[in-house]
């Protein structure tokens, strides 16, 4: 992956640098030794790395707007990052970058359950928000998968998913209102605790910008009240049409589940070997989990398995039980888990249209064959964001490079059917240079033209995003 | 007035401009009102209209800006689905006439009740099409449910008002219709226990549609709705429950007869008290716990309704007053909806933004809209003119 030449004079400034944070922040907030940065030099993107100049640590807005004020002074790139856990590369910093860490900024500054929101410092961890309101019997909708470690400054920047965003949206129908401080180091409050915040869209816009816009250092979120219950029905395919004829039935019928997971045949065997939960060997497996009281659940199982029986199923298993839910989501759970121990894995983020899924699938197959390396399928069907895992041999001369050209060949199939590169992972660096695919030179000019206004010398997390000679055509036009 | 048919017809319009537009669906939310100066031209989006695009079965359609809402619904409701953001109808209030647009909805961000529960038609929004002021053609989003491929510009031209440019096409989430309602009415209620109560039952695993709260008027009681909506066994579980868990609040009826609950909700979603009662009226976003505390502070002789569980306040004052000025700051902002020109003129149809935002709004525009055509004076600013 290209990143653009460090700036020599910026490297060469590196002790000036360096003591002007720490006339800003406390001693240890700022690391610049170089075996300590080295643990910043990638984030859950691993075949990228590279140590910034330095680390700072900051703990509140004001120490983060000082920080955003000294770097655009010097004229130097800062590249935010929240919990690290990035598998686009978003937090990648560049050799002469500061990385901003959000990490110390873990703060529950305000909960209130008439209004249903919460206000936390924007370094939290997903989960922690949740756990925050559990008590109360409230909870935080969007759970990527990383939700225990993923910081919600990471969340808004990608607008991240999970695996309930059928029922309750991403991170953007979630937020409220944010505190953001631009790479001018100026302090501005948006939105708040109250529906639609006014004028444009600035937090739409905001959420979703991969940190490119301003660093997010508080955020209102909206909680919601816990269900009753909750619990899934299994149900195996003997081919993928008929599956993805099965989840467009469902959503159709009225039922909104708040998940529905697909599984392929070379991911079930894996994750059969691996967890033992019980699966049935098909080419197709769904999990539909459902939410209500006890009877209400029954009411819709009823009405999901006269659909499901309607496309003659290999199988179909209702879970009757809190340890038979379990069971049934032990496999799924621990899919990227078993898959990571007997390969490499590399994992996409593509979304097509519902009614797309089968015919994405087989093309998929097809292309797999034709690279030599096998692709392994578990996804959200429900809202099509699917995630193929393409195995290979790291150690193997060649595979990362075959697996990388597959991964693209995969990503622009997704866009060819109507869908997009990612679905809630983000572009980062990673899919950056296939952005081309989805956009024209006019589509991707108005995206950058935000950028202009919010941080006209493009000094924050400058190289993701937009392939690196695009952005450059376009900043050498304004000028 | 000018009326493309095309893209490519509307983009060369842009470029060749000389004048100002004021962009146009149906002409049926003309809150925006227009800035001193020229008399613009009128930009009619009627001549690109029809669905393009639908598929029941992945929840997507896809719409030009101008086809009319009428239509969109029809085409929904033959497959059972609807826009579950339930866009008001302002005709009424508003003394206007024509056809309401989905592009018209969309610029304007145009959401009804459900809003507490299911989102706002921003939410709903999966992708643009639009053509900015420098005449060019630009997408963003497309027509899946998850999109985070690039910056999110869907969202930011939800709700712009026209100003960053024309929308020429739409595409977003529909949602299967409920198959059953309820309402539970409770009357009696002061404002500051009717946000309780509405509280407690949005805050209830219950999943409450409506959350609203009309004031005694003309010898009517006040009265509390709370909606409920989905399969008919939910419906009448959770209608029981929510009758335990608000036992105390007063005494509750319910309304099961659909059409009856149809027609409540629509007068609500579109202020129907105050048609034609001569006030100015102002949609005021703000936290629900808040709302009894401003509305008490309100002018005398002002009338409101609460939707949004307190979080969105109807208002009609006396006409021209400045109700902004009235009550000074508060947590929220507070849009003009419905007042003469001169009214509009003075007081601006959105809230002044605070300096770092109005900095950046302004920012945008200039970028997206350079020779200040699109809607020029809307927001109230000059900003874009300058």
């Amino acid at each position: 992956m290209d990143l653009p030449e460090p700036d020599t004079l910026i490297l060469s400034r590196k002790a000036e640098i360096v003591a002007r944070l720490r006339g800003i922040l406390p001693g240890d907030a700022v690391i610049d030794a170089e075996e300590e940065v080295r643990a910043y030099e990638c984030d859950a993107l691993t075949a990228c790395r590279c140590p910034p100049l330095c680390v700072v640590l900051p703990s509140t807005t004001d120490q983060v707007a000082a920080v955003l004020r000294a770097c655009h002074d010097m004229r130097v790139p800062v590249v935010p990052r929240g919990s690290g856990t990035s598998l686009a590369g978003g937090a990648l910093p560049t050799a002469d970058s500061v990385v901003l860490g959000v990490a110390r900024m873990t703060e529950v500054l305000e909960i209130n359950y008439d209004d249903r929101f919460i206000r936390v410092q924007a370094g939290r961890a997903n989960l922690s928000v949740s756990g925050a309101v559990e008590e109360a019997g409230f909870f935080y909708a969007p759970d990527p998968s990383s939700q225990l470690a993923c910081a919600i400054a990471g969340n808004i920047a990608m607008n991240s998913g999970g695996a309930h965003c059928l029922k309750y949206g991403v991170t953007t129908n979630n937020l409220l209102g944010v505190t953001l401080v631009t790479m001018a180091g100026e302090v501005i409050s948006i939105g708040g605790a109250y529906p639609d915040a006014g004028g444009l869209d600035l937090l739409g816009v905001i959420c979703g910008s991969e940190g490119q816009l301003g660093v997010v250092t508080e955020a209102t979120l909206r909680i919601l009240p816990r269900p009753e219950g909750a619990r899934p029905v299994m149900i195996g395919f003997d081919d993928a049409e008929t599956a993805g004829q099965c989840v467009a039935n469902i959503i159709r019928s009225g039922v909104l589940p708040a998940a529905i997971e697909y599984m392929d045949r070379p991911c079930i065997e894996v994750v059969e070997a691996f967890s033992g939960a019980g699966y049935p060997m098909c080419e197709a497996l769904l999990i539909v989990e459902v939410e209500g009281s006890e009877s209400e659940i029954d009411d819709q199982f009823t009405r999901i398995t006269r659909i499901a029986r309607a496309l003659r199923p290999a199988e179909l298993r209702e879970s009757r039980s809190a340890e038979e839910s379990a069971l049934i989501w032990m496999g799924r759970k621990s899919a990227f888990g078993a898959m990571g121990r007997i390969n490499d894995y590399m994992c996409l983020d593509g979304t097509v249209p519902v009614s797309e899924l089968p015919r994405t699938l087989r093309r998929i197959g097809e292309l797999s064959a034709e690279y030599g390396l096998k692709v392994a399928n578990v996804f959200h069907a429900g809202d099509g964001n699917m995630h193929p895992l393409i195995l290979f041999d790291a150690n193997a001369p060649g595979q990362l490079e075959t697996c990388e050209a597959l991964g693209a060949e995969i990503l622009k199939l997704c866009v060819e059917v109507g869908g997009c590169l990612t679905g809630e992972h983000g572009v980062g660096v990673e899919k950056r240079d296939l952005m081309g695919a989805q956009f024209t030179d006019a589509d991707m000019g108005a995206q950058m033209r935000v950028k202009d206004v919010f941080d006209p010398a493009w000094l924050l997390n400058p190289a993701k995003v937009f392939p690196l000679d695009k952005s450059r055509a376009h900043r050498l036009a304004a000028e | 007035m000018i009326r493309p048919e095309t893209e490519a017809e509307l983009a060369g319009v842009i470029r060749d401009a000389r004048r100002p537009f004021r962009i146009q669906g149906g002409g049926t939310r003309s809150v925006g009102g227009t800035g001193a100066g020229d008399v613009p031209d009128v930009l009619d989006m009627s001549g690109l209209s029809g669905v393009t695009f639908y598929d029941p079965g992945a929840l997507t359609m896809v719409a030009q800006a101008g086809t009319p809402l009428a239509e969109i619904e029809t085409v929904l409701a033959a497959e059972g689905q609807h826009l579950a953001f339930e866009p008001p109808d302002y005709r009424p209030l508003l003394g206007t006439t024509g056809e309401p647009t989905i592009g018209g909805v969309v610029a304007g961000n145009i959401s009804g009740p459900r809003r507490v529960r299911a989102g706002a038609c921003r939410d709903f929004m999966l992708g643009v099409r639009f053509v900015d002021g420098h005449g060019a053609l630009i997408r963003n989003g497309g027509r899946v449910m998850k999109n985070v491929t690039g910056y999110d510009l869907v969202r930011l031209m939800t709700g712009s008002w026209g100003t960053l440019g024309v929308l020429t096409e739409v595409a977003f989430k529909v949602l299967p219709k409920p198959e059953a309602a309820a309402c539970l009415k409770i009357y009696g209620l002061t404002g500051a226990r009717a946000v309780g109560a509405m509280s407690r039952a949005l805050g209830s695993p219950y999943e409450v549609t409506g959350a609203a709260h009309v004031p005694a008027d003309a010898g009517n009681d006040p009265v509390t709705l709370i909606r409920i909506e989905g399969f008919a066994h939910s419906v009448t579980r959770r209608t029981e429950r929510l009758k335990t868990l608000l036992t105390d609040a007063g005494e509750i009826t319910v309304v099961t007869d659909p059409a009856e609950v149809r027609r409540q909700w629509r007068a609500l979603g579109c202020a129907g008290r105050f048609h034609g009662d001569g006030g100015d009226v102002w949609r005021l976003s703000v936290p629900p716990s808040q709302a009894p505390g401003l509305v008490a502070r309100m002018p005398e002789g002002t009338a409101v309704i609460l939707d949004w569980g307190g979080g969105l306040i109807w208002a009609s004052c006396r006409a021209g007053g400045d109700l902004r000025a009235h009550l000074g700051a508060f947590d929220g902002h507070a849009m003009l909806v419905r007042a003469d020109d001169a009214t509009r003129r003075a007081l601006g149809t959105f809230q002044p933004e605070p300096p770092p935002l109005a900095r950046i709004s302004a920012g945008l525009r200039a970028r997206f809209d350079p020779r200040g055509l699109l809607n020029p004076g809307i927001t109230g600013g000059t900003e874009a003119m300058e």
